[in-house]
């Protein structure tokens, strides 16, 4: 039995991933109440913090995509508040969400990752857009991929495959945010490796390969349940797998990242892992990658979860990990 | 064994697809997918978020103490009938009493040519489903009603559009998109029109044009379907005469009381002419057995013992409020080149954006900026309404309506710029549902 008595999920939030953190949280609730654990499910509003001071949780499972879920505000104020939570700390989340950090921390540990740029919309204002992208264009090469600095489940990323497009793609970026990451496109078999950690170091669980249907993992093949063939194990050669799993475990490091996490990469055609990003709140839907590869290994995702807030429950709050 | 291929991988039979229906799902199931506007309506619900994107009736304003009397004291008095299962076509006290409700729209019928049904959303369905087989033609206002659009995809109707402009529908539109659709040899089944207040336009079909649209619907043998949920809520004068007032015979009716009293009794109607009628029972029978008793009864109750015209003139001065508001404020912040309708009545403000923008992908920053509202192209089953968004003013109180347009106002403004910045338009393709449920605020 669980020592675990009041469970705290968070879910929803402001952030254009709500209604997948709306979704993840139910499904946490779900593995964890068939377990017998007492879970209340909160949406982050101006009750959180009253409630939380009324009746502290023994533990919090930070389910919240992107915005404060990721940035380490929410984390932050768990923190202001005493509560033990699963995941990194808010300075780790402050770096690793914001993805052109994380690349150059991850590169700065021998890890690789595509050639990219990153500009704010303002640049472009002064500059002028067309002769700042075709500077980018002779440097980095097509096809490009770009992509807001912050934020996830694809929304506001494309694909460039000529320099036409590329106008197009940065106001679809800039719509989702105000810096856009405009890396190298790496062809290639897209992977995704979840890192867990439960007491005795950083462990990849097995490489997940994603599939589209068409040929994009975008928003509607992501959480459409059938538009994506998924792979768990991923179909790579063991050295190739090890590769994976040891960038993963080498980026949850570097970034000083805590019990959970899920570092997305590209395979070449080499064979090579190429670094993407790494999401500090992973999805936890019934189309998400982490429950994919908990399944792969064999793991009941429930017991994981409580495993985790177990080990989140004897930490004390006062000393993050961030 | 396994066998090495390039990227170093090993093959495998088949992954996971989480789903193991996908390749048994009906042609009809393709576009019912995860989409990236709708997810941003799931932030249009919190508190902060003005959203002019729902269509919701501010029920608020009823009074609640007497309906909830009201359904007490029916559950006690005539509680065995009231849970009990009932006749297809609807009680018939209820049909008696809806009748009265058309008189004000000039329609004389009775209650044997009404059938109740869950909302007009279902009569709607009914009405597609004894008509249409895969490919027929269906005439819809361009734009029109996001959740008839849907039911008539879903009928794998092919849905051709018909221009308005201020006065409605476009009668010579009308007689030409008949004319090519004849040459073409398609086979159009009915035209669905929304006369009053239209959803999302906001435009009303002028008086001399209604006999235009019923005379070249005749010609043409088309049958004419009339949605007319908002036809009471007019800001102006008496309510317009409807359609079925003068054409018995080719026009099917469809009310509700979703908007004059509340959405959640999920009570509407079909006025037919009696074949029709006929099918549409039995067509009733098959979707759902019988309607709700409790709710029909409910409404019943409500229209014979409280002052439900007063309650409707009650309503219409909330919303002329809340229109002005959003008409006020428009006027007054909206950057040069955005353009709007001036409803006389309904729910909805239908807004051109300037050109170059794209309504969908100005949603994200709204959303950010804590606005929302309907991008318009799903309101068109073609690749219309980019430059088009629904703004509706039900909901919101006044305050909050000229705040979220200063909001808006200011999202457009950004968006403006950065196009200048960029010299383009985005083309991004989009698949899914671009509209919010139904009970989005």
């Amino acid at each position: 039995m669980s020592d675990l008595g009041h469970v705290l999920v968070l879910a929803g939030g402001l952030s254009y991933e709500r209604e997948v953190s709306l979704r993840s949280g139910r499904r946490v609730s779900e593995v964890l109440r068939a377990l017998g654990i007492d879970v209340e499910t909160r949406d982050t509003d101006s009750s959180l913090v009253p409630s939380v001071l009324a009746d502290p949780p023994d533990a919090v499972f930070v389910t919240l995509h992107g915005g404060a879920g990721e940035d380490g505000a929410i984390r932050s104020v768990l923190e202001l508040l005493d509560v033990p939570y699963v995941g990194a700390g808010p300075d780790a989340c402050r770096v690793a969400f914001d993805k052109p950090t994380a690349k150059a921390v991850v590169r700065s540990v021998g890890l690789r990752t595509p050639e990219s740029v990153t500009l704010p919309k303002e640049t472009f204002h002064d500059l002028g857009a067309s002769a700042v992208l075709a500077r980018i264009v002779d440097s980095l090469g097509l096809p490009l991929f770009v992509k807001p600095a912050r934020g996830g489940s694809a929304l506001g990323a494309s694909m460039v495959a000529t320099a036409e497009d590329l106008p197009a793609a940065m106001v679809g970026c800039f719509a989702y945010g105000d810096t856009a990451l405009i890396e190298k496109y790496v062809e290639g078999v897209e992977v995704a490796v979840s890192v867990i950690d439960l007491g005795d170091g950083p462990v990849a669980l097995p490489a997940v390969e994603i599939v589209p249907d068409k040929g994009v993992y975008d928003y509607a093949a992501r959480y459409t349940a059938g538009h994506t063939e998924f792979f768990a194990p991923a179909r790579l050669s063991p050295e190739v797998a090890a590769a994976c799993a040891e960038m993963a475990v080498t980026a949850h490091t570097a970034l000083g990242l805590r019990d959970i996490s899920r570092t997305d990469l590209i395979v070449d055609a080499g064979g090579h892992p190429h670094f993407l990003e790494v999401n500090v709140a992973p999805g936890m839907t019934e189309t998400s990658l982490l429950p994919m590869a908990a399944e792969a290994a064999g793991r009941d995702l429930g017991t994981l979860c409580r495993s985790l807030l177990e080990q989140a429950a004897t930490r004390s709050a006062d000393h993050p990990a961030g | 064994m396994t066998e090495e291929t390039d990227h170093g991988r090993t093959a495998a039979a088949h992954g996971s697809r989480i789903d193991n229906y996908v390749d048994r799902y009906a042609a009809r199931a393709t576009g019912m997918v995860a989409s990236e506007v709708r997810a941003l309506f799931a932030v249009a619900s919190r508190p902060e978020v003005v959203s002019l994107a729902g269509g919701m009736p501010y029920v608020t304003a009823l009074p609640l103490d007497v309906v909830g009397e009201l359904v007490a004291d029916l559950v006690a008095r005539r509680g065995p009938v009231a849970l009990q299962y009932g006749s297809g076509q609807g009680d018939p006290h209820l049909r008696e009493q809806i009748c009265e409700v058309m008189r004000l729209e000039g329609i004389e019928a009775g209650p044997d040519d009404v059938v109740v049904t869950v909302g007009s959303q279902q009569a709607l369905d009914l009405i597609t489903r004894i008509f249409i087989d895969p490919g027929d033609v269906v005439l819809a206002e361009g734009p029109s009603y996001v959740g008839a659009l849907g039911t008539f995809a879903a009928y794998q109707a092919s849905v051709v559009h018909v221009p308005m402009d201020e006065d409605g529908l476009i009668p010579s539109a009308l007689e030409e998109t008949l004319t090519t659709l004849a040459r073409m040899g398609r086979r159009v089944k009915f035209l669905y029109t929304i006369p009053n207040f239209q959803n999302p336009a906001g435009v009303t079909l002028a008086a001399e044009r209604r006999r235009q649209v019923l005379e070249i619907c005749q010609r043409a043998g088309v049958l004419v379907v009339e949605d007319n949920p908002y036809g009471l809520l007019g800001f102006d004068g008496e309510p317009m005469r409807a359609l079925r007032a003068d054409d018995p015979d080719g026009v099917v009716y469809l009310g509700s009381f979703s908007k004059t009293l509340a959405p959640g009794f999920r009570v509407g109607w079909a006025l037919a002419p009696h074949a029709i009628r006929d099918k549409l029972v039995l067509a009733m029978e098959s979707a759902v057995l019988s309607h709700s008793t409790f709710s029909q009864l409910a409404v019943g109750q409500y229209l014979a013992t409280q002052p439900w015209r007063e309650q409707i003139k009650s309503f219409r001065e909330l919303y002329r409020e809340r229109r002005d508001a959003m008409l006020s404020s428009l006027e007054a912040l909206m950057p040069p080149g955005c353009a709007w309708t001036r409803p006389a009545g309904g729910f909805f403000v239908w807004m051109t954006v300037p050109e170059g923008l794209d309504s969908k992908a100005i949603l994200p920053r709204a959303v950010a900026e804590r606005v929302a509202f309907v991008p318009g192209t799903g309101f068109f089953s073609d690749s219309q309404g980019a430059r088009q968004m629904r703004l509706s003013y039900c909901y919101p109180q006044p305050d909050r309506i000229r705040e979220g347009v200063r909001r808006l106002a200011g999202v457009i403004e950004q968006e403006m710029e950065l196009r200048a910045t960029f010299g383009t338009g985005s083309a991004r393709d989009h698949f899914g549902v671009d509209t919010p449920g139904p009970d989005l605020a």
